[in-house]
């Protein structure tokens, strides 16, 4: 057992069990604080995975982003005084059972799959050369991400906007 | 116990995929259907790095997954706004009782 | 078989650091939550000294302006991460590279423009009510 196996089973532990709590959770909040750790760990796993840069990028983005404005969401849509902090679940019993099934045969896919596993290969850092693949194969697609974001930016303000005027 | 390879990383990203397909299927909070919605898109990025790391393919891999997690962040952006404009109409923000496109 | 142990990138072994970092503090606080003894009375457990005690549920609603915030910060710290990559690859593009770059940024800028000139990036602070003094004073001297 080496130390790279260690830390994969540490951040794969702190994975499963954090994402159970996300999803079982009866208080938002604890989930909202349990995602932290499911995207921590996965920022882990991609430096494991040899995407130091990706890496970053999920402590950036997920963490000091998306997971903020989770929290801002569950922080504006909860009564003042009451104890709607609780929310509940429908429909436990039949999608459990969907769900367990559908986890098996990906698992027994995925278990008897004979991979194609080479032994990678560890660049030392993946920055630069996003960069230069960034420009030369995937411009477009750079263009067309500022775009989205133009159209999320406005979108979501003029939405937002909207409930703050008639407040 | 064998060396942690491929299909440890994409036992992990499945069981992870299953419990966001779980926390968009039962929950009730719109919210936590986000978060699902969230555990869904880093498990199928975990799946994309992983792939181009144990098959030597590339940057591709990592391309698409940063292509994601921006996505994701716009995504989350739009789907935050719609949720707080739901609360306003409905006073919560339960997915299963929001039934009416218009008053 | 790869003899090398450490499998890892640079980032990788900061990435052990930073675990060790978490685990030796975690080690230290639940040694010393298991050697230190705990009698709590009434007069330990009061706020000290300069605290406030404190008033209604920390679940409060915020305002939506915080929102308004946060969402710009987002798609600015999302533009942020793009630009990394490619300020440190253009210059093997020269000018076509970095035309890539500014007109990414010419769009976000559009977004930012919009949002200037709409008034989200305001902020009106609540007045508080200050007493005129001068008046007040020619009241205090009679």
């Amino acid at each position: 057992m080496e130390l790279y196996d260690i830390i994969f089973y540490f951040f794969a532990a702190m994975i499963l069990v954090s994402g159970f709590v996300v999803v079982g959770s009866k208080n938002i909040v604890y989930s909202a604080y349990s995602l932290l750790f499911v995207l921590v760990g996965i920022a882990a796993f991609y430096i494991l995975l040899g995407a130091d840069f990706l890496g970053v990028v999920q402590l950036m983005v997920y963490v000091g982003g998306i997971l903020i404005l989770l929290l801002f969401g569950i922080m504006l849509t909860n009564k003042v005084k009451g104890v709607e902090i609780k929310s509940d679940s429908n429909f436990v019993i039949p999608s459990l059972i969907t769900i367990a099934v559908f986890t098996a045969f990906l698992l027994f896919v995925i278990t008897e799959t004979n991979w194609l596993e080479i032994t990678p290969e560890f660049v030392q850092t993946t920055v630069k050369s996003l960069g230069i693949e960034l420009i030369q194969n995937y411009s477009l697609v750079f263009e067309i991400l500022a775009v989205v974001l133009l159209i999320a930016l406005i979108g979501a303000a003029t939405l937002a906007r909207n409930d703050n005027k008639e407040n | 116990m064998p060396h942690v390879g491929l299909t440890h990383f994409l036992v992990i990203s499945s069981i992870l995929f299953s419990l966001g397909l779980y926390a968009v299927i039962v929950r009730k909070n719109a919210i936590l259907v986000l978060m699902g919605i969230e555990l869904m898109l880093n498990s199928a990025n975990i799946n994309f790095v992983a792939f181009a790391h144990f098959g030597n393919l590339g940057l591709d891999g990592q391309m698409m997954a940063l292509f994601v997690i921006v996505l994701a962040a716009a995504e989350a952006a739009i789907a935050l706004a719609i949720v707080l404009n739901i609360y306003k109409t409905f006073l919560h923000i339960n997915v299963d009782e929001v039934d009416k496109l218009k008053e | 078989m790869p003899t090398d142990s450490i499998m890892l990138t640079e980032f990788g072994k900061i990435l052990i650091f930073m675990i060790l970092s978490v685990v030796f503090v975690a080690i230290g606080l639940f040694a010393a939550k298991l050697i230190r003894p705990s009698r709590p009375t009434k007069e330990k457990s009061t706020i000290y000294e300069c605290g406030e005690e404190t008033v209604g549920s920390p679940y409060v609603k915020f305002n939506i302006r915080f929102y308004v915030v946060a969402l710009i910060f987002i798609i600015f710290d999302v533009e942020v991460v793009l630009l990394f990559p490619w300020a440190l690859a253009y210059k093997n593009f020269g000018v076509p590279g970095f035309l890539v770059g500014i007109s990414f940024l010419i769009i976000l800028v559009l977004g930012m423009a919009y949002e200037w000139r709409k008034g989200d990036l305001e902020w009106d602070r609540p007045r508080p009510n200050i007493p005129n003094l001068i008046n007040d004073k020619a009241g205090f001297d009679k």
